[in-house]
């Protein structure tokens, strides 16, 4: 059974320096109320998780949370580049950053590798690209039946995975709909999961195309109205565009964002 | 009606797009182009996003590739695994429409790094889609605007794969599709040699010279003995397309 918690006993309880982190979403019901509490709470040494590390990782990022990000796409969307992530990788600021590159065909089956419970899983891809020079984690496999060659990579299980949904019950019952991203998977890889969300309801309507994680394969809920601001949550909020291009400025120097942070986190 | 070189590139980028096709969409310049032929020659066109929006029909131009307007509109809502799975690695996407930071002369795609991977002069964003759909859609579009730094000799960092170092190289590594067939630009389009795969400028667009492509072009570019003229922006696409933009 999931425990209802505030998301800093959630997130003091959950997250622990050195852990392996997932903060999924993509574009929608993107965890950021956690993160920013993740790095309130200072935590350090962090490898960060994400397919497609956007606002939240560059602020966990110039913050100093993070020794290593995993990832397949690191950019503001419809806006540019990342200027805190890219500060780390180009000049080691404000501490060094280790990555490990990887496609969104690859990643994704990393997920589910970690949720299904094997050590690695299979597709085609990466062939002839640079990426296989990058990392030891793109290997090539024979089909034992067919003799094709394919490419393996290894399952991802994160010590926390954390998501943001639109709702859960009392007792804990996840409800998520719109695009769905990768975030079942990764709850279901993580040893441990965090799920924020928008309001906690007496029962769960069915809604259109929504799926429910069940309390007990979650560890914690939090309420927290407007948690993945400036992303949205469907039939909940819009997306901040304005923040997102409003970011661009913030991150670009070391010293606006130093003081964004001051005024905003912590 | 006039317009700029950037609207001639998304119309001409649009016209490539055959009604019904299945085509999987970048953010950005392939979404602008691929919307706009919904809008005139291919209402049938099927748009597919990679955070799991499969036949979206979005009455503006979604601002971010997991934009609400996309999974609102779309025939079905997927995982993101599954849109990889059993929609792109199969085979059942006919285009696959990218755009590219750095392309060289057999159409390989840098969206990772220029300069050394380990001690980059600019860290891009990276993969992201880009190197299954280089490999299993059946064919591959690249919009991109044409200058000496998009367009190199070879690529600092191969993220998605073209034609590697020229023919046979995709049949070698048993890549699925077959690879970008058009590379269109804000001055003309390439498109493979049939023989070499090296890119070559099969149409340039009305009021470009071609001393101008060639300057834009960090290689020394073949272009085709039957050079085409790219067909003039008509008032009706013009203004679709800035009816689309304003709709944004």
């Amino acid at each position: 059974m999931a425990q209802l918690l505030t998301l800093p006993d959630a997130v003091r309880d959950l997250v622990h320096d050195g852990d392996t982190v997932a903060l999924e979403g993509f574009t929608h019901l993107i965890p950021v109320a956690a993160g920013q509490e993740i790095i309130r709470q200072g935590r350090r040494d962090l490898t960060l998780v994400r397919m497609t590390p956007d606002i939240v990782y560059d602020q966990l990022i110039g913050a100093g949370c993070a020794r290593k990000l995993i990832f397949s796409w690191g950019g503001n969307p419809g806006v540019g580049s990342l200027h805190r992530f890219r500060d780390a990788v180009e000049h080691a600021w404000p501490v060094p950053l280790e990555i490990e590159e990887h496609s969104h065909a690859g990643m994704a089956n990393r997920y589910v590798a970690g949720a299904s419970g094997l050590p690695f899983a299979v597709l085609r891809g990466y062939v002839g690209t640079d990426l296989v020079n990058q990392t030891d984690t793109i290997k090539p496999i024979t089909c034992p039946f067919t003799g094709e060659k394919l490419t393996a990579v290894p399952a991802i299980n994160p010590d926390v995975t954390v998501i943001h949904a639109q709702r859960a019950d009392r007792a804990g019952n996840v409800q998520i709909w719109g695009l769905l991203g990768v975030q079942k998977e990764a709850v279901l890889a993580a040893k441990r999961s965090l799920v924020t969300v928008e309001e906690i309801v007496e029962s769960l309507d069915p809604k259109p195309g929504a799926i429910t994680i069940p309390s007990w394969a979650v560890t914690a809920v939090a309420e927290v109205p407007g948690g993945s601001h400036p992303s949205y949550a469907q039939d909940y909020s819009e997306r901040d565009n304005d923040y997102y291009q409003a970011w661009d400025a913030i991150s670009r120097d070391r010293e606006t964002f130093t003081a964004w942070l001051k005024e905003n986190v912590a | 009606m006039s317009y700029t070189s950037d609207e001639m590139m998304t119309i001409a980028a649009a016209g490539t797009l055959g009604d019904g096709a299945v085509c999987f969409v970048g953010i950005g310049l392939p979404s602008t182009a691929a919307n706009l032929a919904r809008r005139l020659h291919a209402p049938s066109l099927v748009l597919i996003y990679e955070a799991g929006a499969v036949g979206a029909k979005p009455d503006r131009l979604p601002l971010s590739i997991g934009d609400g307007i996309l999974g609102e509109t779309a025939d079905a809502v997927v995982s993101v695994p599954e849109i990889f799975n059993y929609w792109l690695q199969p085979g059942r996407i006919d285009v696959g429409f990218l755009g590219a930071a750095q392309i060289d002369k057999f159409g390989n795609i840098n969206t990772t790094v220029v300069g050394d991977y380990a001690n980059p002069k600019v860290r891009l964003p990276g993969a992201g889609g880009a190197p299954e759909i280089a490999a299993s859609a059946k064919e591959v579009l690249v919009i991109v605007r044409q200058n000496r730094r998009a367009f190199v000799e070879k690529v600092d960092f191969v993220t998605s794969v073209g034609y590697g170092d020229g023919a046979g190289f995709r049949e070698r590594l048993g890549l699925p599709g077959r690879g970008p067939v058009k590379v269109i630009t804000d001055l003309g389009i390439l498109e493979p040699d049939p023989s070499s795969r090296e890119l070559t400028l099969t149409a340039i667009h009305p009021g470009v010279t071609l001393d101008q492509v060639r300057e834009a072009t960090g290689w020394e570019l073949k272009v085709a003995a039957d050079l085409q003229t790219t067909a003039e922006p008509t008032d009706e696409q013009l203004s679709a397309l800035r009816a689309l933009k304003e709709a944004s």
